[in-house]
């Protein structure tokens, strides 16, 4: 490793947080002026993440301790390995790891509203899980390599032949986000039916920690939207911060839907407009280097 | 300052008319928007700093009061919304009644009223915030509340 990968490395774990926590903080702001209120300021995840710190860390099993920081050190990992433009099949299965963490966490504490949360999660997981990999399968048949270094060296957008897959994304972007209307493994709306989900028996640090991982995890999903216009990078992240938007518009607009719900959506919906798209890239054997 | 700029809440109702709880939940609507100041009504004791009891609290339900109180983790204060999780209010006396939050578990704010206005709740979470932060400062945990089981009253 040279001393510009360290730098680089540095670089991402200090300023992925605060990119997340902005985007946090504007996520709330825009919920907020959509609903006719003020809004707390653009800092507050900060203020929240900083008030958990400094409270007790209230457990059920000392696992659960572990599970969380396992899930952070995976989800830095896969977001380290998409800023180095590593497989991304490869990626996919260790962001996969990130999440199962969690689920497994959820599950370990043994509290019914946990475990509710919990199998939802692995519900998401089922559902957008073909989506990511048909995504990998596409970077792969424009670029006959799964090194994200090809996509970003190419010329030619991958926006340009993946139309539909771009579409599932921007769905699986809210899924992953847990936004509504899929935001019943954890919300922080649905009190009475939910508490807090698969997180419900987090509290003070453990929970800081989580929420400092789903500021990395805002950074690594943009990420993969941005990967569609690599070719400019200006137009990529242009592109990645209307998606997030999008998610927070829809987000605010709909209601939570049953489980059933979203894996029809996607087992029939997403699954096929991916499949046809992939059937396009394969049968006409286009290429972007 | 780190504790007050994020207060989250935990609405704890024992019993009440649901005038008070009417009266909280409005505090988060866009006319107050508590928000704007961090406040936000968290679902799991867990994460909660503030326990905003509303209602007098009766022997069934004083066990669930107490198992509340003690998944909170330190720093926590209790605010009393209402004459009746103050006092008792107009229930004092009747026969299942205990009386006001303050009989069960340690109180740090009242909010009177019945109901109290919006304004006067927010009002009460501010003064709760000062005794959080004294609590941090100081060090200061809330004692586990032991559970006694069935609760009976003492004439029954």
């Amino acid at each position: 490793m040279d001393m510009n990968s360290v730098l680089t490395v540095v670089l991402v774990l200090i300023g992925a947080p605060i990119i997340g926590c902005l985007a946090s903080g504007i996520d709330r702001r825009i919920t907020a002026r959509l609903q006719g209120r003020v809004g707390p300021p653009i800092l507050q995840p900060y203020y929240d993440v900083r008030k958990l710190l400094s409270k007790d860390n209230m457990i059920v099993n000392e696992s659960q301790n572990f599970y969380v920081v396992v899930y952070l050190i995976f989800i830095i990992l896969s977001l380290l390995m998409l800023v180095f433009k590593a497989d991304i099949l490869m990626i996919v299965f260790v962001y996969t790891v990130a999440s199962i963490a969690l689920i497994v966490g959820g599950m370990s504490t043994g509290s019914p509203f946990a475990r509710v949360g919990s199998s939802r999660e692995i519900m998401a997981i089922l559902s957008y899980e073909p989506v990511l990999l048909l995504y990998a399968l596409a970077i792969y048949l424009l670029t006959g390599t799964f090194k994200l270094s090809a996509v970003l060296d190419a010329s030619t957008p991958v926006l340009m032949y993946t139309p539909l897959i771009f579409i599932a994304m921007l769905v699986v972007l809210n899924i992953k986000l847990k936004k509504s209307p899929f935001d019943y493994s954890t919300s922080h709306h649905a009190h009475q039916e939910l508490v807090k989900g698969m997180l419900t028996e987090y509290s003070g640090p453990g929970f800081a920690i989580i929420e400092i991982a789903h500021f990395y995890e805002y950074v690594f999903l943009t990420g993969l939207i941005f990967l569609f216009w690599a070719a400019n990078p200006l137009i990529g992240a242009l592109i990645a911060i209307v998606a997030y938007l999008l998610v927070i518009v829809i987000d605010n607009i709909t209601a939570r839907v049953y489980w059933q719900w979203m894996l029809k959506l996607s087992w029939t919906f997403l699954l096929a407009i991916s499949i046809v798209n992939i059937a396009f890239l394969y049968f006409s054997g286009v290429k972007i280097v | 300052m780190s504790l007050a700029k994020s207060p989250w809440i935990i609405h704890v109702n024992c019993n009440s008319c649901n005038g008070c709880d009417i009266e909280l939940v409005a505090c988060l609507t866009p006319l107050y928007d508590a928000e704007r100041f961090g406040l936000l009504n968290i679902g799991t004791p867990k994460q909660a700093d503030i326990m905003v009891v509303t209602g007098s609290v009766n022997y069934k339900n004083v066990n669930v009061l107490k198992n509340i109180y003690n998944q909170i983790p330190d720093p926590k204060v209790v605010l009393a919304v209402g004459a009746c999780a103050s006092t008792g209010g107009i229930f004092h006396d009747c026969y299942n009644v205990v009386g006001g939050a303050d009989q069960i578990i340690p109180v740090d704010a009242y909010v009177p009223g019945c109901t109290p206005r919006p304004e006067a709740i927010i009002d009460g979470v501010v003064a709760a915030l000062s005794i959080l932060e004294n609590k941090k400062k100081g060090n200061i945990r809330g004692k586990e509340v032991k559970l006694t089981g069935k609760e009976v009253p003492s004439n029954a």
